[in-house]
């Protein structure tokens, strides 16, 4: 897997015709022996497949080649750029996680009641929306219209609100919409039956017998949502002026900063191979059933 | 029970139909095609003296004569809001297509094969899935710069790889079915077993996941078109017009605003059409 997304991207790398166009300035006299030199400094008298083998040695030791545009190492850029995405998303997985599945949860045991209305409404609103729009809104109503948050860049925890919550409302939708449907599914099961025959508190019946069995199907769902959080990151972090890697790949893609987004896209790709690796582990620890199969 | 009798029936199952969402859809369709006969101003020359005009029901002097207010080089919202509705459609459209056809042709393949082919095509879509598409396309607009037909061709190819996997599922399953093994018995071709026996059952699986689809397609389009990396700039698409009033939030609201709403409507009633679809085709799929 890691093969193949390296050989994408190398290929990407190189799809632009020769690199060297990117390195030399307009201003430098071009002679044909500059050219070769060049050439040869970057190993581009090889044949591709070598080319291919020496990009990969050096990417896995963590050398993507200088940043174009910035002028320095591209792994530097992307450990400097990388704790501010990481700190943005964990805190809006975390919000999405503890808003979506309590919400789930009251939402099929109060069904169709105003506060199963209020979370559906919620939900629908939250996949619907645009996340860039509705950044923007928040970004008009509280920011321009009444004064309250600062409307962009890092800072104290003001500045963390509309960022969490324009990334973190599609994945709470997502997350509440699925524990409600497992929640109801699982509620209306035969042993959940059977405790209430029992006379079990509903409380019990609730947090002890449904609640645990139904939530295999949103953590299997989180995984997906990882991996749709990098679209969500790079969106809200161009509103708000972020300084994490999203707004770094825009701009490394606007100024054909090819060391940098192939970097970038390397190291996102291996962070969501791990994503979804810890959760197949999780979904083993959780349901026994996959164990065994 | 009385209920229940009537959803047997065809017409009794349409008319549980959700009428809002489907008027919606069917509006955004009209306008969609009938966009030149029913925008009031040409969508892509301004006024310049009419530039961020307010609204014409919030004018008070009533010099505006845009019903949703002017942008900031003076066109009128409105009629880029209505041609936007094509772009959309279009990309949606065409994507939905291609994804379609593809993911189904080849999950079909898989699953009525299987082994090594199987093993090949389910590896791709794996690997579609780890691909972050935002990266492959901030790359590919830098490579062949931005325009309509790259968004399609990328969101394409980013588009099969659940039906794929869905019609694979499926396929494994009818294999299983007597009536299969019955055509394989009487010498049916592999081919015509795939079309003819295999393919009516997916029908369901694959409208109910497209209708699924439909959504978050527009939804990635116009985020594509706001980064600049889509549609590209004077063609009328909704997130290139809320990108375009980013800048004049605080004095013009109205040139984000509206194509924000025009979004949210077309997104709210797909979803909700695909959910009510699901509900009724094919409710194993919840768990999407």
């Amino acid at each position: 897997m890691v093969i193949a997304i390296t050989l994408v991207v190398f290929m990407l790398s190189r799809a632009t015709g020769d690199p060297r166009y990117l390195y030399m300035s307009s201003y430098t006299r071009m002679t044909a022996e500059v050219w070769e030199a060049q050439g040869k400094a970057m190993g581009l008298d090889k044949p591709l497949i070598v080319q291919y083998l020496l990009w990969v040695k050096n990417a896995a030791q963590g050398d993507f080649g200088d940043s174009v545009h910035f002028r320095r190492n591209s792994l530097d850029l992307i450990l400097k750029f990388l704790p501010a995405t990481l700190q943005l998303s964990g805190i809006s997985f975390l919000c999405a996680l503890l808003i979506g599945i309590p919400l789930g949860v009251l939402s099929a045991v109060k069904r169709t009641s105003g506060w199963d209305y209020l979370g559906r409404s919620f939900a629908l609103l939250g996949q619907a929306a645009p996340p860039f729009w509705i950044a923007l809104i928040l970004i008009w109503v509280f920011s321009v219209y009444l004064g309250w948050l600062p409307t962009s860049r890092k800072g104290d925890w003001t500045h963390y609100i509309m960022p969490v919550v324009t990334l973190g409302w599609l994945p709470a939708a997502g997350l509440l919409r699925l524990t409600r449907s497992s929640m109801l599914e699982v509620l209306d099961s035969e042993y959940v039956k059977l405790a209430r025959a029992k006379g079990v508190s509903s409380t019990t019946i609730i947090w002890k017998h449904a609640f645990r069995n139904s939530l295999i199907a949103p953590l299997t769902y989180a995984a997906i949502l990882l991996a749709n959080f990098l679209t969500g990151t790079v969106v809200v972090e161009t509103v708000f002026a972020w300084p994490g890697l999203g707004r770094l790949s825009v701009m490394a893609a606007l100024n054909t900063d090819f060391p940098l987004i192939t970097g970038l896209a390397l190291i996102f790709s291996i962070i969501f191979l791990i994503c979804s690796l810890v959760a197949d582990i999780l979904y083993a620890l959780l349901d026994p059933r996959i164990r065994i199969s | 029970m009385v209920i229940l009798s009537s959803k047997r029936t065809f017409w009794g199952q349409l008319r549980s139909l959700p009428i809002l969402p489907v008027a919606t859809i069917v509006f955004l369709l009209f306008v969609g095609i009938f966009a030149p006969l029913l925008s009031p101003y040409p969508p892509l020359d301004g006024d310049l003296d009419l530039r961020n005009i307010e609204p014409s029901w919030m004018s008070e002097n009533g010099e505006s004569p845009y019903f949703l207010g002017g942008d900031h080089i003076g066109r009128d919202v409105l009629t880029r809001i209505i041609y936007g509705t094509r772009v959309s459609l279009i990309v949606a459209g065409t994507v939905l297509f291609f994804g379609t056809f593809i993911g189904t042709l080849l999950g079909l393949i898989s699953g009525y094969l299987g082994g090594v082919v199987d093993e090949t095509i389910m590896r791709l879509v794996d690997f579609m899935y780890a691909i972050p598409f935002i990266l492959v396309v901030l790359v590919s607009a830098v490579i062949w710069s931005p325009s309509l037909m790259l968004v399609i061709i990328l969101l394409s190819i980013f588009t099969w790889p659940p039906f794929a996997r869905q019609v694979r599922a499926e396929t494994l399953s009818l294999k299983q079915m007597d009536y299969v093994s019955l055509a394989k018995v009487c010498g049916t071709s592999p081919i015509r077993i795939c079309l003819r026996h295999i393919l009516p059952g997916l029908f369901n699986t694959v409208l109910v996941l497209a209708s699924l689809q439909v959504g978050s397609l527009v939804v990635t389009e116009s985020v594509l078109s706001f980064l600049g990396v889509g549609i590209p700039a004077p063609a009328p698409s909704w997130g290139n017009m809320v990108a375009e009033g980013r800048n004049y939030m605080s004095s013009a609201w109205w040139i984000s605003f509206f194509p924000g709403i025009a979004i949210l409507l077309i997104v709210f009633s797909m979803n909700f059409l695909g959910d009510w679809l699901r509900d009724r085709l094919d409710p194993r799929l919840r768990q999407l």
